[in-house]
């Protein structure tokens, strides 16, 4: 299979894309994905899936992530003129990351027997702009999949056939794994509390008078 | 009641004496005819447990009935959902007196290793009466046919008369449990108070 770099560029020849990046990722693996505009997410898998070399036929995973707001702390190397002599200070530097929530599609080609090629698509924030275009009529099997993220992170997808709820019953809610998600107080009987959950158990500890 | 002593010695001789309750109990217990019913992978220690190797027929327990309205038992054998919980007290609603439930493995007895997560029931025992519960994560078949000879023991030992009487017995006893509803966050109500209260724990 091509380059990332290279798919990146026949895109942008084909399509007229004003916003596609491609993400890094530190982990072993090393897989890096291409963050790609909500706006044209729909042309550019229609691509992926009918380009001659890369024929991405079969989606075979779509996840979310929820990217609550964050301070985000970076070491920056300055160089400071102390005394007249040019020293370099490290400073750390907080910048404000505003939410989002992400949508990842792994896809492969069964035909060419390739891949995976990671796709990434963000909403605008957490709150209210939460709609992201459907890929499902790209790749039918992304259906289920794309309900189970709307289930759980509350991602709209626009053009998906059938969206409502498949794991939590209808009348849930709220979105059980976004990171703020707070779960019903149920922990009245703990046997074996620890961490955060003995945290939890003893707020329904009996209030017994100590005698000294 | 017949002398315990005069009944061995009565059998000895070729005559049969017996109680119409122990022959009431005798017959229920060696036919224990579970719901075919299975929630996650405890089902399939369950279903290997009415195999061949392990053979539930030897207890009369290997009857699968496809309806609650022809089974004794409920084997709820697997992880108990907060979505799948309201069904699961409809079927035992919809189950003919007398029956029993075995809580098979330990997300059915308190929700196991998913505990603490948003969508599962921290055991079934919150709106049904338990008779055993067997550990484990899956339990061995083994567990099992040792759980339906506790039931066994528990059939054979009950009364049929007096205060202690079982519950389809005693006409004053409650025989449906109340559906629970879904709530926005949770079932409502989240657990029976009249089934289930939070053990007192010594801290």
């Amino acid at each position: 299979m091509e380059a990332l770099e290279q798919i990146k560029a026949r895109l942008g020849a084909a399509l007229p894309l004003t916003k596609l990046d491609i993400l890094p990722n530190e982990c072993s693996g090393g897989e890096r994905s291409l963050l790609v505009e909500p706006g044209r997410a729909f042309d550019v898998a229609k691509f992926l899936r009918d380009d001659a070399q890369l024929k991405l036929d079969y989606c075979s995973n779509v996840t979310g992530i929820d990217w609550p707001e964050a301070k985000i702390k970076t070491k920056v190397t300055k160089k400071v003129l102390v005394e007249g002599v040019e020293k370099e200070v490290e400073e750390i530097v907080e910048t404000l990351r505003s939410g989002h929530l992400e949508v990842v599609y792994h896809l492969y080609s069964m035909e060419l027997q390739h891949g995976p090629i990671v796709l990434r698509l963000r909403t605008e924030n957490r709150a209210d702009k939460t709609h992201l275009p459907s890929l499902t009529p790209v790749w039918r099997g992304a259906e289920f999949q794309e309900r189970e993220v709307y289930d759980l992170y509350g991602v709209i997808f626009d053009g998906h056939p059938d969206l409502r709820r498949i794991l939590m019953w209808d009348e849930f809610v709220g979105f059980p794994m976004r990171r703020d998600y707070v779960a019903p107080d149920d922990f009245e009987y703990e046997p074996t509390p620890h961490d955060e959950v003995l945290a939890e158990a003893k707020k329904h500890y009996p209030t017994t008078e100590v005698k000294a | 009641m017949i002398d315990e002593g005069l009944k061995n010695e009565l059998q000895k001789q070729g005559v049969c004496v017996t109680s119409l309750q122990e022959l009431y109990n005798w017959g229920r217990a060696n036919s224990v005819w579970p719901l075919t019913f299975g929630l996650a992978c405890c089902a399939i220690e369950m279903m290997a447990a009415s195999m061949a190797r392990f053979d539930l027929a030897r207890f009369g327990a290997e009857v699968f009935r496809p309806s609650p309205r022809q089974a004794d038992l409920m084997i709820v054998a697997g992880t108990v959902t907060k979505k799948m919980a309201p069904l699961v007290v409809r079927l035992y609603n919809q189950m003919p007196e007398p029956k029993y439930v075995i809580a098979m493995g330990s997300c059915a007895i308190s929700g196991g290793p998913f505990k603490q997560g948003y969508n599962v029931l921290k055991g079934i025992d919150r709106y049904i009466p338990v008779d055993v519960a067997i550990p484990g994560c899956p339990p061995r078949p083994e567990a099992l046919i040792h759980a339906i000879m506790k039931l066994q023991e528990k059939i054979l030992n009950q009364k049929l008369t007096g205060p202690d009487r079982p519950r389809h017995l005693n006409a004053d006893m409650e025989g449906e449990y109340p559906v629970p509803a879904y709530g926005k966050h949770d079932l409502e109500p989240p657990k029976n108070p009249e089934v289930w209260q939070p053990p007192a724990i010594k801290r």
